[in-house]
Order: C-alpha cells, then structure tokens, then sequence
C-alpha cells in the first residue's frame, strides 16, 4: 500500500508514478527529453534558478494571488464556506502562466530560438505566446480546428502577441490532435525549438516539472488558509482536464490527510452516455498516448476515443499520469460535472459574486454545489479558480441564443 | 532460425540488400490487403513491414495519417491484422511479417494476447513506434518467449549510449530513421545517413536498414550502398491514397514501383 507520504517522492527516476507515467516517444524524440530532464534537474533546486522564477511570478504575473472567501455564495449554498484561490487574476487569465513562466527560463537556458505548444482552450497558448513575446522567441501555436472557432477570441489574441497559430483539422479536431501535431512539429525540428507542454501530461520529465512549476499555487493556497482560516481547510476541489491547475492545487497539500480532495472532470452530457471527457471517473481503461501511461479512453481495439465537453480545456481523454496513480491510492475522490451544470455554476458565480469563471473552473464550482451543502459553516472549501471567465463569452452567448 | 535472421542471412551470402515496404494494413480496404502483400513479394520484397492502424499516429506524416483514417473506417483493428497475417502464410511461408504500430491497441489486447496471436498468425517481428526499450522490460520476454522479434529504432539524435542499450535489445535489424522529421518527409542525405551508420556498425551486428524518405529507384539504391536495407512507405501508400476509386489500379502501381526499387538496388 502506498502511504501518502510516498507520494510526494514521485516519479521514480524513469519517470513513472506506479504504474503510470514514462516516456513513449519515439526515438528522435528520446534525446531531447534526457536534455531537457538534464537541464531541469539540475536548476530544480538551485537557489538562482528558484530566484528567477519567483521574481518572474511576483513581478510579471501578480503573484501571489488572492484567497478570496466567498461569503455571499457560502451562505446561498447553505454549508460549508468557499474560498476561490483567483488563479483567474494572474496576468493572462489563468494558471497556465505559472508553467509557462517556469518552462520559458529552461528554454532560454536550452539557447532555442523557437517554441510550440498545444492549446484547448487557448488559455495555454495565450500563456505561451505571451511568455515568448516577452523573450523575444519565435511562437507557434497548434490547436484543434473546432476550438479555433469556439474559442475565437484567445485566437486572435495569441496572433496579437506575434505567435502563428496553426488549425489542426485531423482526427477529433480538439486538444489531442493539437498535441499529436505539436508532437510532430517537434521531431521535426526539435534542434531549434522547445515544447512547452501545458498540463501534467506528455512524456517525461514534462508531468514532473508542470506540476513543480504549479505548486505555487497550492504552496500559497496552503499559507493562505492558516492566516485566514486559522487551519487547513477541509476539502479541496479543482477541475481535471490534464490536471495541472489541480495538481498545483493538491500537491502541497498531499501529506495533510485530513485534507480531503476532489477532483472535477468534464461529464459532458453525463458520464453514463458516453459522451464525456472523464477518463477517471468513468474508469477508462489502461492506456498509453502522447507519451506516458495513464487511464485513456479508448474502444476495444485500443483506438482513442472522441470525447466531448463545453469546455475546451478539458475535452481530452487521457489525464495526468500522477492524477491515475492518486485514483488507485485513494488521495484524490475524482467525480464529474455535466455541461448543464457547469453552465448553472458559471452564471451563478457571475451573479452572486461578480466573477466569471472559465467554464473549466466552473467544473469544480458546479461540484462545490454538490458537496458544500453536505458540510457545516465552520467548515472550510478551497476551490481553485483555475481561469476566468472572458474567452467563453463567445461560448455562452450562443447558448443564449445572441450574436455578438 | 526466425524468418527475419534467416532472411538476412541469404541476403548477405547473395550480396543483396534489403527490400523493406511498409503498408498499412486495411487500407483502402481490409479485403485487398493481403492482395498487397504477395504483389509486393512478386516485385521482389524481401520483408513486410504491415502497419497496425491507429487513431493518433504522432510520428507519421499525412500520407499515413490518411491511410490510418481510411483503414480505420473499415474497423480494421488487430485481429483482422491477425486474420490477413494468417491468410498470407497459406500462400507465402519464407517472407517475414513485422507489424509496425503504436503501443496502444497492443496495450489494450494485452501483452500475452497479442503475442499469442501473433505468433500463432505467423508474424515474425514487431515494431512498436512509441515504446522504447526502456519501457519494454515487460513487453520484449513477452515476444521473445514466443519466438517474435523486438525491432527497435535508431535515430539521428540517438548518442551512442543509447544506440548500445537499443542494439543490446534489439533484434532482426535495427531500423536507422535516415531524419529528423514524421513519415513522408522529402529530403535524404546519404552522406548523412553513412556517417551516422559507422559508429552504429561498431556498437552493433544487426543489419542496419533505413527508412524515411526513400521515394525512388536512385535514393534506394544510393541508401542501398550504405545499409543492408531500405525501408519504403509513404510513397507506396501514396498510390494507394491516389487510387481508392479504383483499387484494382493499385497492385499494379505497387509492384512498378517496388520493382524499379529493386533493380536498382540489384544492378
Ligand atoms: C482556465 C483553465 N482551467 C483548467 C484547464 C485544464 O487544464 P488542467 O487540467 O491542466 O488544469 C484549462 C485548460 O485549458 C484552463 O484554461
């Protein structure tokens, strides 16, 4: 039995949490990711390294961010009181910063001229093309063709910051032919250009350090509610895509076992139709995509499954290796929320407390509706308000039956 | 001896190089593929390189992504791979059958299934893209107790530390890729591929073959010169693309291009 102090010793030295995680690329790729664990390992824990990083995240991105006790939403909710940790006000709108910032300094360590990344919801690659512009790196951008247009504005913004973004028409057209491409695009010119992956996915070392470079969050979340709260909160909760916001959220926090913990995946139109994005909580079965192993959804014949769900973000079907690892011990309840839900929780936020969610984050408001009720008002939540709300305005209007 | 060492083994006593082409297996159509195969021996193969289909082939270019897409709309998954392995053998029991793929179909059959069936099918080696050796300790006993090869890949990028772990692991040949790049990519260096090769003749006695960008009778020929075999795909799989109204037209484009291959690499 895993005790969860074990945990927080993960990945082993090959880069497998258990029986997750790894590295199945193939083989040009080997080289550039042995650099890149080599370059990592090497700053993780040097003091000018760590310096850097914290200036960056302070000075560029706001750092820290609030811990934001919702009073009025608690007592609609008739429970336990809500804490939003506001990833949604670090400068480009969301927790992805925190790992592009992080990964920005080993690519200009790597002395690459280039970088590419992958997108969903384009909040990571509006994260990416800031941080290049910043360093004056040439940018490109893959993205699936159908969140090209659900997702609009992030587009035009990343064009706005100097990045080409390229429409990925192959397969599902989302986030997983977006890192296919993005893969592609790497092995062919991997001499020059460094991938900045955007979640705790991919093959090693990438889960390791997009986690590392996310723990902020949850390192500040953690003091945050000792000062504020006076103790530990009891239950944390953030949506799952890869699950980068949420480890972020979790990791510093593993050890506190009485600390419970829920991670939110996209339910889409409900987890016993299908037609979802929940590879944890619908026990998808082993897998192994975009190099590591981890749960995936997939038929019988081992061909990935399309997914689906109103939020870009979170509309793949495979998640972070560590996240399939926490399932089996037991660390983390993943549970999931449908879009009908999700669309409630976001307006919902917007009118009581006058903040709008990303719908991903909304995932995890949705589940805070369901579990606050359940507990008492001298009981603590900390949600992580992984994003904000603008990018999907698009999004909801159409719902709403209005051309803007 | 298996197929592939046997195979190696005439080829070397004749002098002769290695006629590698790669198909992927249902395409345009699981009913012609094993059609495919013997016109590819006809026109001088000396091994199959038969493609599992796959619905994220992150290390292929359109070419093959496409022929995925196509083989993939005819449901064409693994045992039908077994069933045209098994068909082929009825006709042609000397060419060696290597599947070529992903690790995930094979990860979802589960390891002793798939090599059950593998080998009860006749394959003789199997290529897995994404599964370098240091993630097969549990996968290569799997196939080696059933007589089935592990064929790895070799990179440009590949430093010779790995080359000698993937040579101590690898079996039947190694598989050079000639570039940095996915399947389908245009420009080949022999000089290149030649100065990469030399070191890895030292590190390892397995015959070196080449794939990726070989389009012609003269880049096989001139690649040929440097390796004890050549490995073609995408332009094979490009007639097919160019012919799915009219699958009869394939074989025959098949076998002119392969054949030219051939003797170019037998003058
Ligand atoms: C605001 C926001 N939250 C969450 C996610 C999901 O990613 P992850 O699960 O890695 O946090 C995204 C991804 O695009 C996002 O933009």
């Amino acid at each position: 039995m895993t005790k969860f102090s074990d945990l927080t010793r993960m990945p082993d030295a090959r880069g497998h949490f258990g029986a997750y995680g790894g590295r199945f690329v193939s083989e040009t790729l080997s080289f550039a990711l042995e650099e890149l664990e080599e370059t990592y390992m090497a700053l993780r824990d040097d003091p000018d390294f760590q310096a850097e990083f914290d200036h960056d995240l302070a000075h560029y991105v706001g750092r820290p961010s609030p811990l934001y006790h919702a009073e009025r939403w608690s007592r609609e909710l008739g429970g336990a009181q809500i804490w939003l940790k506001r990833e949604d006000l670090n400068h480009t709108g969301a927790h992805k910063v925190n790992n592009t910032i992080g990964q920005a300094l080993l690519a200009k360590k790597s002395g690459k001229p280039r970088v590419i990344a992958e997108t969903g919801a384009g909040q990571h690659g509006v994260a990416t093309a800031t941080v290049a512009a910043r360093l004056g790196l040439e940018c490109a951008i893959y993205m699936g063709a159908e969140d090209v247009e659900r997702q609009k504005l992030n587009v035009y913004r990343m064009q706005l910051l100097g990045a080409t973004v390229i429409p990925v028409e192959s397969g599902s057209r989302t986030l997983k032919d977006a890192m296919n491409e993005a893969l592609r695009d790497w092995v062919t010119n991997v001499d020059n250009t460094f991938y900045i992956i955007g979640t705790v996915a991919g093959p090693h070392p990438y889960p390791m350090l997009v986690r590392d470079f996310n723990a902020v969050a949850g390192r500040e979340a953690r003091e945050q509610s000792l000062k504020q709260i006076g103790r530990l909160p009891d239950a944390l909760i953030a949506c799952v895509g890869g699950g980068s916001n949420a480890l972020g959220l979790f990791y510093p926090f593993v050890e506190d076992e009485d600390v419970a913990m829920y991670g939110v995946e996209a339910g889409g139109d409900g987890v016993e139709t299908g037609r979802h994005a929940a590879p944890l909580t619908g026990n998808a079965p082993r897998g192994v995509l975009h190099g590591n192993r981890t749960y995936l959804m997939s038929d019988e014949g081992g061909q990935v499954s399309d997914t689906h769900s109103i939020s870009a973000g979170l509309d793949y079907p495979g998640v972070g290796p560590e996240h399939a690892l926490w399932k089996d011990v037991g660390r983390v309840n993943y549970v999931a929320a449908n879009d009908k839900e999700v669309l409630e929780a976001f307006r919902e936020l917007t009118h009581v407390e006058g903040i709008m969610p990303a719908l991903e984050s909304a995932h995890a408001l949705a589940y805070a509706k369901v579990l606050a009720p359940t507990m008492r008002p001298d009981q603590h939540i900390v949600i992580n308000l992984s994003g904000r709300g603008d990018k999907d305005i698009l999004t909801v209007a159409k719902l709403d039956g209005i051309e803007i | 001896m298996n197929r592939i060492d046997q195979r190696f083994a005439t080829l070397k006593a004749q002098g002769r190089t290695a006629l590698i082409p790669y198909l992927t297996a249902g395409d345009p159509a699981p009913q012609y593929t094993v059609g495919f195969m013997h016109a590819l021996v006809e026109a001088g193969a000396d091994i199959i390189e038969l493609g599992v289909p796959f619905s994220d082939p992150m290390a292929d270019g359109p070419v093959i992504q496409k022929a995925c897409e196509r083989a993939l709309k005819h449901g064409t998954r693994l045992a039908h791979l077994f069933a045209m392995v098994r068909e082929f053998r009825e006709q042609d029991t000397d060419t060696p059958v290597v599947l070529m793929g992903y690790l995930n179909p094979i990860e979802r059959m589960g390891y002793e299934a798939f090599a059950d069936q593998a080998q009860a099918a006749g394959v003789d080696g199997v290529l897995t893209v994404d599964m370098p050796p240091e993630e097969a300790d549990e996968f290569g006993p799997v196939l080696k107790a059933r007589g089935l090869q592990s064929i790895f890949l070799v990179a440009p990028t590949t430093s010779d530390a790995r080359a000698g772990t993937i040579s101590a692991h690898g079996e039947g040949y190694l598989y050079y890729v000639s570039l940095k790049g996915v399947t389908g990519a245009a420009t080949l260096n022999v000089d290149e591929i030649d100065a990469h090769l030399a070191p890895l003749r030292k590190l390892s006695d397995l015959p070196l073959c080449v794939g990726f960008g070989i389009r012609d009778g003269a880049t096989a020929a001139a690649v040929g010169k440097v390796a004890e075999g050549v490995i073609v795909g995408s332009v094979l799989v490009g007639q097919i693309a160019a012919c799915v109204d009219d699958p009869a037209a394939i074989a025959p484009r098949l076998k002119d291009i392969l054949g030219e291959m051939r003797q170019a690499l037998d003058a």
